[in-house]
């Protein structure tokens, strides 16, 4: 950088402070959107919406990023390197919930606007957290798509993925919480693949040794719903184990049509990459606040209403099955 | 002779299998029933194809970290080129896989070789090389199952006499290996360049070229293990067998192969895949909380080492008080 390029930055910069009240963003405002890791086709989606609030809001860079495999560490190594570069807004999807606020903490003392979205940071760690839906419109819906098969009741289990993953595990729980409202639905045990496919299908397997009379398989995670389906398939019991749960429409295309899987759901994460971007915008721009009780707009979707924790919902996850899975493979 | 037998770390391998074998049937006994067992043989295939490879490099004081990555780029090359051209036979298919695994083999023994730099290093770099190398052909994509044509997905699981074509591989590996292991001068040359590198010089041996070949064998492994890898399971994606690689050096060291090189055997590289495989799969079907679980497998690890420690410094003395007597 040349002297007087640091020298018109730090005017700019000065002139930016100093006209906090007329609100006028000459420089591009830059969004980091930090993933559990890169290569996740939900998480590429979401970037997709990013870009596409981007747009819209004008005047707007994404940066898109994560760590190459799903850990905490290199969340915060990814964290460091965005505080360095100066970033205005960081939204994150984290891979721990306590591990990150550090990282996180300093960020927010930089003045970064920082926001959780999908799986939650600590409240201490971030200004707000986006929901992709409630926790109990999620537990109840996973355990409703197994029901809704199973007119006779049965043995259900889950698979999820690592046994600390913050937001299966909150599912995991509100789907307990309304067993009792379906008799006959027995739940027998709660399996963890790790997000790996071999060791999702082998945990799939040793469900179905263990529990010969097992009805459904429920995987609250991408990784986990395609292992369990292959699984079922190579046992052929296809028709006898109804794997659902949470999976991506273009990924879960091949289960629907073999009928492993009758139905599953999701929320769309093109909107959940476009909201959190907007709401990221907002707190940056400054045209909203992240306190109890606050509206903040996003944009097409409408806006979220944050609670005491400074938590809000998007929406209402949607389910897919063989009626409509052909229309939605090809968008994410 | 006998004695040499029941103190060998591929007996007291098997009795450990044998054992835990035993203690699983007592919590679930249907997991020693032969189908099952043959199931747990398929699931550990590919952990023995990449075992016996990285047996062959530990044997000449080397380490290859880029198996897994060597794997995962094969298997997403094989599954885009199944979803470009979805007519390519599966022979041809298999020749790519192949090949394509054995020049990154190649790559890794030419960077030891001729450039001597360090083996970790080498396949640490690789490793990240060819992992980076898929997010770039994929774009971070995923290859699925509705994309994979059927005979692409059918081949491992095709049975022939009762076990499915991926269990096979393994079966006609293994035997390939203890032949070349056993019966050539490569094979030998493997055993003295790690056992003792001076003297192998000494013997003639060029010890940068074997160890660029026992790369190349790794990588040939690990391009095969790749598309089995990725029609078993029909996925692809950038993650796909993470971190695959330290199970894989963890089979071999509790197949009693020594990290400072020179000792170890094909039926050891099996036996501790074996080991491995049981207990990964024995987890899931006895109830044991996964918080436990990967603490168990670590356990495990460890006292397989243990009991190979001692058994390896009773042999070293035996071997020298045969010299004193013959002296």
């Amino acid at each position: 950088m040349s002297v007087m390029q640091k020298v018109l930055t730090t005017a700019a910069m000065a002139t930016s402070l100093a006209a906090t009240t007329t609100a006028a963003n000459a420089q591009d405002m830059r969004i980091a959107l930090v993933v559990k890791a890169l290569g996740i086709g939900f998480f590429e989606a979401a970037a997709k919406g990013a870009e596409e609030a981007a747009g819209e809001l004008g005047g707007t860079e994404i940066i898109y990023t994560g760590p190459t495999d799903t850990t905490a560490e290199g969340q915060i190594e990814v964290i460091n390197s965005l505080i360095a570069q100066g970033v205005d807004a960081i939204a994150i999807s984290a891979n721990d919930p306590d591990a990150l606020v550090p990282a996180l903490k300093k960020a927010m003392d930089r003045g970064i606007t920082v926001i959780s979205w999908d799986s939650g940071v600590a409240p201490e760690g971030r200004m707000m957290h986006l929901n992709p839906s409630s926790t109990e419109l999620i537990g109840n819906t996973i355990l409703k798509l197994a029901a809704d098969h199973m007119p006779d009741g049965g043995d259900v289990a889950i698979l999820s993925a690592s046994a600390t993953a913050t937001n299966q595990n909150a599912w995991i729980e509100a789907a307990k919480a309304v067993l009792p409202n379906y008799p006959g639905i027995n739940l027998v045990a709660t399996v963890y693949g790790d997000d790996l496919s071999d060791k999702s299908y082998r945990e799939a397997q040793g469900l179905m040794a263990t529990y010969p009379d097992l009805k459904a398989i429920i995987a609250p995670t991408t990784v986990g719903i395609l292992a369990s389906c292959q699984a079922v398939t190579d046992e052929g019991k296809i028709g006898q184990v109804n794997v659902t749960g949470l999976g991506l429409p273009s990924e879960m295309a091949g289960c629907v049509e073999s009928g492993a899987t009758e139905s599953f759901a999701i929320w769309n994460p093109i909107d959940l990459g476009y909201a959190a971007t907007y709401i990221a915008h907002e707190l940056a721009a400054g045209n909203a606040a992240a306190e109890p009780g606050a509206s903040i707009s996003m944009g097409r979707i409408g806006a979220v209403t944050l609670d005491d924790t400074n938590t809000g919902a998007m929406s209402d996850p949607f389910t897919y099955d063989a009626s409509n899975i052909e229309e939605f493979k090809s968008i994410f | 002779m006998l004695k040499r037998l029941v103190t060998a770390r591929e007996t007291i391998l098997l009795g450990a299998i044998v054992m835990l074998l035993a203690l699983i049937a007592t919590r679930f006994p249907g997991f020693v029933a032969p189908g099952n067992l043959a199931s747990v043989f398929n699931d550990t295939s590919p952990l023995i194809l990449l075992a016996l490879g990285q047996m062959i490099v530990i044997l000449t004081k080397c380490i290859d970290l880029s198996v897994a990555a060597n794997l995962a780029l094969t298997g997403m090359v094989v599954a885009m080129l199944n979803v470009a051209y979805p007519g390519v036979p599966v022979p041809v298919i298999l020749v790519i896989a192949v090949t394509l695994g054995t020049i990154m083999g190649l790559f890794n023994g030419l960077l030891v070789w001729k450039l001597e730099i360090p083996p970790i290093v080498v396949t640490l770099g690789t490793m990240t090389i060819y992992r980076g190398i898929i997010f770039l052909i994929s774009e971070g994509k995923w290859v699925n199952s509705h994309e994979m044509s059927d005979p692409f997905k059918a081949f491992p699981r095709a049975e022939v006499l009762g076990l499915p074509v991926l269990s096979w591989v393994a079966i006609l590996a293994v035997v390939v290996i203890y032949l070349l292991m056993t019966r050539t001068t490569l094979g030998r040359a493997f055993y003295a360049v790690g056992g003792n590198p001076h003297a192998a010089v000494y013997a003639g041996i060029n010890v940068g070229r074997t160890q660029f070949w026992a790369y190349t064998i790794a990588g040939a492994l690990a391009g095969i293990t790749g598309y089995l890898w990725v029609s078993r399971y029909a996925v692809a994606y950038v993650d796909i067998a993470g971190g695959f690689e330290l199970t894989v050096v963890a089979a071999c060291v509790i197949g009693g192969v020594s990290i400072a090189g020179g000792i170890g055997s094909v039926i050891g590289a099996l036996l501790g895949a074996v080991f491995l495989g049981v207990i990964n799969n024995a987890l899931p079907v006895i109830n044991v909380s996964p918080f436990w679980q990967l603490a168990i497998s670590g356990g495990a690890i460890i006292i397989a080492v243990a009991l190979n420690a001692r058994a390896n410094r009773t042999k070293g003395r035996v071997i020298l008080k045969r010299a004193e007597q013959a002296a």
